[in-house]
């Protein structure tokens, strides 16, 4: 039994049942296929996370966060307080995180591409975009930049799903994309 | 559990490697500790120290 | 060392020393304490997530969420496994343990490390998860007492390979150790790895907490601390997996269809496992592609193939022990015939069905590199280690109580007709809590989350209504699980306190150390061990079809929810 020394001293030798080597065989190829679905999805899928990332600083980040709003700010919504960004096709798009908020909101078109820079300028975050239900780590100090293409249009939410303090329930963010 | 007559059992037939291998706590302590501290930490600390800075 | 020290259960067989008996028992308790306190916070979070109910205020909910993920993933099961330390070296082995004085040192450090730990939480200002991300701070003693439980638990380990080294020198057996010794091992090794890496990062953090250290790093944290908390979670795999193997053998008297197989699969556990702890950093800035693809893979999948291996194994032997036993109809009489009102057998065979289809599939799921995309952060993470963990190994830890209450403790189970309905009525309601965890994840509900209709954001979004009732409906479930996890409490602790002493001998107040009363301990160091009894090898003696086509099962429904989110994955927004 288990709970015994094994039966012979050599046990090593001892053959394998047919039925315990086929499964070894079946449940092998298949995690080799799952192992070679990663790289396949690095060549062959659309959704695949780059790894170009710097590392920053919190006033670096937000200085550049701020010199994007500057130029390319189309409106304020909620009663002023927060910038709408549309910045072109292509460009360097900034968002910060920060205790409790996503800055700014961005206007994007679908079907265009954008290089997009996201920090945070305090604790750690989590970048969850709703309903889409794309979801990535926030670091201070670290700058992730993926170029993001919009296949739907509409409004987006952007919410926090790391936890980031007491009013980490009300950190929402929005994405707009136009066609 | 009263049954002896266990091939082997004053040696004479040599043990194969794998299973001295599997025999040998401390030899299995050291191969479970060099992995994941090499294969996952140092490598991983490694790529996460060398993120250059920002332009 | 020689006096009479041991005693042998009439039952079970199983002969008990002195020392190790009294650390077993104690830190068995301790175990049962934190699974109550933990339990307890886990429903309150359940009552406020539901959003009919929406119970505690956000600060005292993020507390709750705290207490309830560092009780029970830390305190509850490493309390508990080391007690399995304990009997799979001293009472598999028939062996005084190691050096019993230090192994009440390291009780006592878990002891102080986890109420300290505890009552940080209870202050208030450290509520900042069980995952305590830098640079959010907590308070000094909240890191301490995790130092002080790790250095606890490290003593625990040290003792059981010491005692596995007493047993060669002593004779205590001949041979190899038993399989659910290795396993013990394998879990042994890995807690090793867990809490050096535990300890590489928490005291910096420790002294940056003091103020002594200017800063550590987010990205370094998360690397080293994920060796500590998801490598912790590998040590419940590999010491379920050998309770497995102990309670086919108890119940069954099965023996493994091949020790090389089940070895070889617990040395992939030792060398691949831990590597998982990459799961949590798939999205992380800045790691490299091939580092996320080798290490989430676990190395090619090597310890998903063991997994799969022992999940074949474990009822494979169970179906071979009730076919000889002339349970041969069908495919499935072995199964229909098995003791489904015995809680130890019940309890371990749903925990590993619902561990494998639930927690095992979802869990190579989202740590697929891309996939993880559509995964990380969001409810389905612990709707996935609540299969693993709340079912997989808790589950697992009340069946052998259930055995350990008479054959340990010497008493008998109070409330026997709950206890045979207890593993249903917890992993009932855990399916239903993980399903619709699961599923509102999907949906893309986050977890540790206060509130998900955002009432006090400034701007608005609306999750789609199905996740919102999904979130009811999880609370469903989690209610009942939690009147299955009150239930256990109440059986172990009150068998521990009214249940009828099978030995009048014994007093509850052993389980903290003080000396057993001399007359239960009649034997000196027993007779070496004997092997197991020699059977015929080969296919004939070992058939086991049934579990072969439950294998098949679990592929297929593996393979299809594989690529279910693949497909979903490919419908996500472009970006490279």
């Amino acid at each position: 039994m288990s709970i015994h020394p094994p039966a012979q001293r050599v046990w090593w030798k001892q053959p394998i049942d047919k039925i315990e080597a086929a499964w070894i065989g079946l449940a092998l190829i298949w995690c080799l296929i799952l192992f070679a679905w990663m790289p396949y999805w690095h060549v062959f899928g659309k959704q695949n996370l780059s790894t170009e990332s710097y590392k920053t600083s919190t006033t670096a980040f937000e200085k550049k966060t701020n010199d994007m709003i500057a130029k390319y700010t189309v409106r304020k919504e909620a009663d002023g307080q927060i910038p709408v960004v549309a910045p072109p096709a292509g460009s360097n798009v900034y968002l910060a995180a920060s205790k409790w908020a996503w800055n700014p909101i961005l206007e994007l078109k679908k079907g265009e591409s954008y290089r997009l820079h996201i920090s945070s300028l305090d604790w750690q975050h989590g970048f969850s975009l709703q309903p889409v239900n794309m979801n990535l780590q926030i670091l201070p100090g670290y700058e992730t930049v993926i170029t993001l293409t919009p296949t739907q249009s509409g409004e987006f939410g952007v919410v926090c799903n790391e936890f980031c303090g007491i009013g980490h329930h009300a950190m929402l963010g929005k994405i707009y994309v136009k066609d | 559990m009263t049954q002896h007559n266990h091939s082997g059992d004053a040696g004479g037939e040599e043990v194969p490697f794998m299973q001295r291998l599997l025999d040998n706590p401390f030899q299995l302590l050291a191969l479970g500790v060099a992995f994941p501290i090499v294969i996952y930490m140092v490598w991983g600390l490694i790529e996460a120290v060398t993120i250059p800075l920002a332009p | 060392m020689a006096g009479n020290s041991f005693r042998q259960c009439p039952t079970s067989g199983l002969y008990f020393h002195r020392s190790a008996e009294s650390l077993m028992k104690a830190h068995a308790v301790m175990a049962v304490v934190f699974f109550l306190i933990g339990g307890i916070f886990g429903l309150l979070v359940m009552l406020t997530r539901m959003p009919s109910v929406h119970l505690l205020s956000a600060e005292t909910f993020y507390m709750a969420l705290s207490i309830h993920g560092t009780d029970i993933l830390i305190f509850w099961i490493i309390f508990f496994e080391v007690a399995v330390l304990y009997f799979a070296s001293s009472t598999l082995l028939r062996v005084r343990p190691a050096m019993p004085g230090l192994g009440w040192l390291g009780f006592l450090l878990m002891l102080v490390g986890s109420c300290t730990t505890t009552f940080s939480f209870f202050r208030g200002n450290s509520s900042v998860m069980f995952t305590s991300y830098v640079p959010m701070p907590a308070e000094p003693i909240f890191y301490l007492g995790l130092i002080l439980f790790a250095v606890g638990a490290l003593v625990g380990c040290f003792l059981f390979l010491a005692t596995l080294v007493v047993a060669k020198r002593e004779k205590t057996y001949q041979g190899s150790i038993p399989l659910v010794t290795f396993g013990a091992l394998t879990a042994c090794i890995i807690a090793v790895v867990t809490i050096v890496m535990g300890a590489i990062i928490l005291i910096p953090t420790f002294l940056w907490s003091l103020g002594l250290i200017p800063n550590v790093d987010p990205l370094v944290y998360r690397t080293i601390w994920w060796g500590l908390g998801h490598s912790s979670q590998q040590i419940n795999v590999s010491a379920q997996v050998s309770i497995w193997y102990a309670v086919a053998a108890i119940v069954f008297g099965a023996k493994p269809m091949s020790e090389k197989v089940s070895r070889t699969a617990f040395l992939l556990y030792i060398l691949f496992l831990q590597l998982a702890s990459a799961h949590h950093l798939l999205v992380d800035p800045g790691l490299s592609t091939s580092w996320k693809v080798f290490n989430t893979s676990y190395a090619m999948y090597l310890a998903v193939l063991a997994s799969m291996v022992h999940g074949l194994t474990v009822p494979g032997s169970i179906e071979v022990a009730q076919r000889k036993k002339g349970f041969t109809n069908g495919l499935f009489e072995w199964l229909r015939k098995a003791p489904w009102d015995n809680p130890v057998f019940s309890g371990m065979f749903l925990a590993m069905i619902i561990f494998g289809f639930i927690g095992g599939i979802t869990g190579v799921v989202m740590g697929t590199e891309q996939i993880n995309l559509i995964i990380h952060n969001t409810i389905f993470v612990p709707g996935h280690f609540h299969a693993t963990v709340a079912v997989g190994t808790t589950l697992t830890f009340m069946a052998i109580t259930y055995f350990l209450i008479p054959v340990l403790f010497r008493r008998e189970l109070i409330l026997p007709q709950l206890a045979k309905w207890q593993p249903y009525i917890f992993a009932g309601g855990m399916v239903l809590l993980i399903l619709f965890m699961l599923g509102a994840g999907t949906l893309g509900v986050p977890r540790r989350h206060w509130d998900v209709s955002f009432s006090d954001a400034v701007l608005k979004f609306k999750f789609a209504g199905t996740a919102i009732t999904m979130l009811g409906m999880a609370g469903v479930g989690g209610i009942l699980a939690a009147i299955g996890g009150g239930a256990y409490c109440l059986i172990a602790v009150g068998s521990l306190v009214f249940g009828k002493r099978l030995d009048e001998n014994a007093s509850l107040f052993s389980s903290f150390g003080f000396p057993m009363s001399a007359p239960a301990y009649k034997v000196s160091q027993p007779d070496q061990l004997a092997m197991s009894p020699i059977e015929s090898h080969g296919s004939g003696s070992h058939a086991a079809p049934g579990t072969f086509a439950l294998a098949l099962v679990f592929l297929v429904t593996f393979v299809v929810y594989f690529f279910i989110n693949a497909k979903y994955l490919s419908s996500l927004w472009h970006m490279s």
